[in-house]
């Protein structure tokens, strides 16, 4: 079958071990976020709800609330950056890298810092930049991209990677067992926690009330990478704020939940300044870097609910589109129902090369529903289509069947009853034989529905006549 | 750039939101996130219990007393380790009988040579199995972090809060705290679950 749409043509290529391990790891991600939420809590809709109202909120009066967040971290001795897009905030990282005398940075997972391509900024500029997550430390040795949010490698098997290792000479020898890698890695990274003069992480949540920001990981490495240097820096999308640290609670009992099915992370780490005094391990330096990056545009335009996304990737795992494409597909950082949303924002005057991401999605719903702020997913995806429709874009039409047809039947009663009484005709005729390749194409894998159509004008005519007598 | 110039298209974007449609600040409390781990008895000999289940469930270990805390050290083989300095006279006639030498500042560069690390907790957290952290109540990040086997030690007077929401309501000013719920783990391999990636693959909370 011909197939127009990159993604199509994308998840048609994929190599049958990739799409098996999205789409078991997706499913068990899918069941036992399901399984720890209602174990929980009897109505966990509820909390999703409130979730989604407390962000909302935050962003409609962001200026007040951010503006609290960066007065709080400031009184608590941190120096406050501001970055208008990916190539500010990446400059800003290397002048206090240079401020300090670093050229090594130990870096923990962030989508932000993929989002502005930070890892190859700093190398052009003669700094070594790793990351520590276990996943991100792998894609950033094959010079690959992360596919999932939350599990970058979910595309790669314990093969692949126990090559990577042996080609990058870490550890002995060939060695595919889980445990091992993860022990080679163990004993790699932490030479180059000690080694780096800055720690760069991200950050999930940041209180108006108090500066402090939220900071998740299973593995510790976030933890590490603020532990044994003297410089952290923090870069953070300004939609991360939220009113207070009682809010916090509500949106933490929601992530690890909607993101691996565990009730809190690992380590959640709580941070508005430098080390206290007294502490003799940990940074006497803390910047944190707002990023805008078209947040600001996202803010004013008719798709700002997207701004609330906490990026759990639950949406990712239950969408049948991602299960069978993988995130590479979507072409940029953020995947899945949430990435086919935002990346076509976050490209500003390159919109139309990512508009037909939108397209690659079913609309069955099944995002909104496991979504822990609620964000209108579908909605999103179809006010997308519409801009796209509205100003013309090419790629978002491409592989759509015209509707010219249907719009000509729709508009004449006379037509349109004929049709009715042809529906009828198709059970007895079977779809193949139709010379249209797409709908051969399509009846290959399905079958119709016996038709049920065309019996209310009947119906209609005879109840009138039954109501006059 | 400038605050000012940074804030100005967010105050823009703002100021197209219509006032009638503004999303109000919700209003709720700890009844509407009430889960079902939250421990229903509340004394403190029912929140300790209730936090050992927790705890036990993400592949923590508790431990009571000097007895237990060394049985644990034993058990690993170590030789040597960190240990609080607060807490150096109280442990050490115990770690000298059994031949373990103790370390109360970490050298960085020597990072692998301490293979425990025994520090203070500020307190714990019942509904989810969860040891907090922190900058003043903890003698230092590495050594709570780096050994393959950490023991926070919770101290009689710290508090035990019923749930997550209990505890972060009571942050304090401490410029850094953090939850540790288990062992450091990932699944990023094949989703297969490996305990201590980069922090301590045993994880003990012990009440002296």
């Amino acid at each position: 079958m011909k197939t127009k749409q990159p993604i199509d043509a994308f998840a048609r290529d994929l190599p049958r071990e990739v799409r098996e391990s999205v789409y078991v790891s997706s499913k068990a991600k899918y069941d036992k976020r399901l399984d720890s939420l209602n174990q929980s809590y009897t109505a966990p809709d509820s909390i999703r709800k409130l979730a989604g109202q407390i962000k909302q909120h935050t962003l409609e009066n962001l200026p007040t609330y951010l503006g609290s967040a960066v007065e709080q971290l400031e009184k608590n001795g941190a120096k406050v950056h501001f970055a208008k897009d990916g190539q500010e905030a990446n400059e800003t990282i290397l002048e206090i890298m240079r401020g300090v005398g670093a050229t090594k940075l130990i870096k923990s997972k962030s989508m932000v810092s993929e989002e502005i391509h930070l890892n190859p900024f700093l190398e052009k500029h003669g700094c070594e930049s790793i990351e520590s997550d276990l996943g991100e430390f792998i894609v950033q040795l094959d010079n690959d991209m992360p596919s999932h949010i939350v599990t970058p490698i979910v595309h790669k098997n314990r093969k692949q990677i126990a090559t990577t290792f042996q080609k990058a000479g870490i550890g002995e020898d060939y060695n595919d067992d889980p445990q091992t890698i993860t022990r080679r890695a163990r004993s790699f990274l932490r030479q180059k926690y000690i080694e780096a003069e800055v720690g760069l992480t991200g950050g999930n949540f940041v209180s108006a009330e108090s500066g402090r920001i939220a900071l998740v990981t299973n593995e510790g490495n976030a933890r590490f990478s603020i532990s044994a240097n003297k410089t952290h820096i923090a870069l953070i999308g300004i939609e991360k704020v939220v009113p207070s640290d009682k809010d916090m609670a509500v949106l933490l009992n929601l992530l690890a939940r909607s993101a691996t099915g565990q009730q809190l992370t690992v380590y959640t780490q709580f941070i508005n300044g430098p080390k206290a005094a007294k502490q003799p391990d940990g940074p006497e330096n803390m910047h944190v870097i707002f990023l805008d990056n078209e947040r600001s545009n996202i803010l004013g335009s008719e798709f700002k609910e997207i701004l609330r996304c906490i990026r759990c990737g639950a949406c990712l795992n239950v969408c049948p589109i991602y299960r069978q494409s993988s995130g590479h597909a979507y072409r940029a950082v953020y995947p899945g129902p949430v990435g086919a949303v935002l990346s076509p924002l976050l490209a500003g005057k390159k919109y139309p090369d990512y508009a037909d991401l939108p397209k690659a999605s079913s609309l069955c719903g099944a995002c909104n529903e496991v979504c822990p702020v609620d964000i209108p997913l579908p909605e999103l995806l179809l006010r997308h289509r519409n801009k796209a429709k509205q100003e013309g874009i090419k790629k978002a039409s491409a592989g759509t069947p015209s509707m010219a047809g249907w719009s000509v039947l729709c508009s004449s009663p006379a037509m349109w009853k004929t049709s009715l009484r042809a529906g009828k005709a198709m059970d007895y005729i079977s779809l193949n034989l139709i010379p249209v390749p797409a709908v051969q194409a399509w009846a290959k894998e399905r079958t119709l529905p016996p038709f049920r159509g065309g019996k209310f004008r009947q119906w209609f005519k005879e109840h009138k006549r039954n109501k006059e007598a | 750039m400038k605050k000012e110039d940074f804030f100005k298209p967010i105050e823009d974007a703002v100021n197209l939101i219509d006032d009638a449609k503004r999303t109000p600040l919700p209003d709720w409390d700890l009844s509407t996130i009430r889960s079902s781990q939250m421990p229903s008895d509340t004394s403190p000999e029912g929140l300790w219990n209730a936090f050992k289940t927790r705890f036990d469930l993400v592949h923590g270990t508790c431990a009571e007393g000097a007895s237990e805390l060394l049985a644990a050290l034993k058990s690993q083989s170590v030789k040597a380790g960190y240990v609080d300095p607060e807490l150096k006279s109280k442990l050490r006639p115990w770690l000298q009988e059994a031949g373990i030498e103790i370390h109360t500042e970490i050298d960085a560069s020597q990072i692998d040579t301490y293979q425990f690390g025994i520090t203070q907790a500020a307190g714990i957290i019942a509904e989810t199995g969860t040891i907090i952290l922190s900058d003043k109540s903890t003698s230092s990040r590495l050594g709570a972090l780096s050994p393959w086997l950490h023991i926070a030690v919770l101290p009689e007077q710290a508090p035990i809060y019923p749930t997550l929401y209990d505890a972060m309501l009571d942050l304090g000013d401490d410029p850094y705290i953090v939850f540790v719920t288990g062992p450091s783990k990932t699944a990023d391999v094949e989703g297969i679950l490996i305990e201590g990636v980069h922090g301590p693959g045993i994880q003990i909370c012990c009440k002296l």
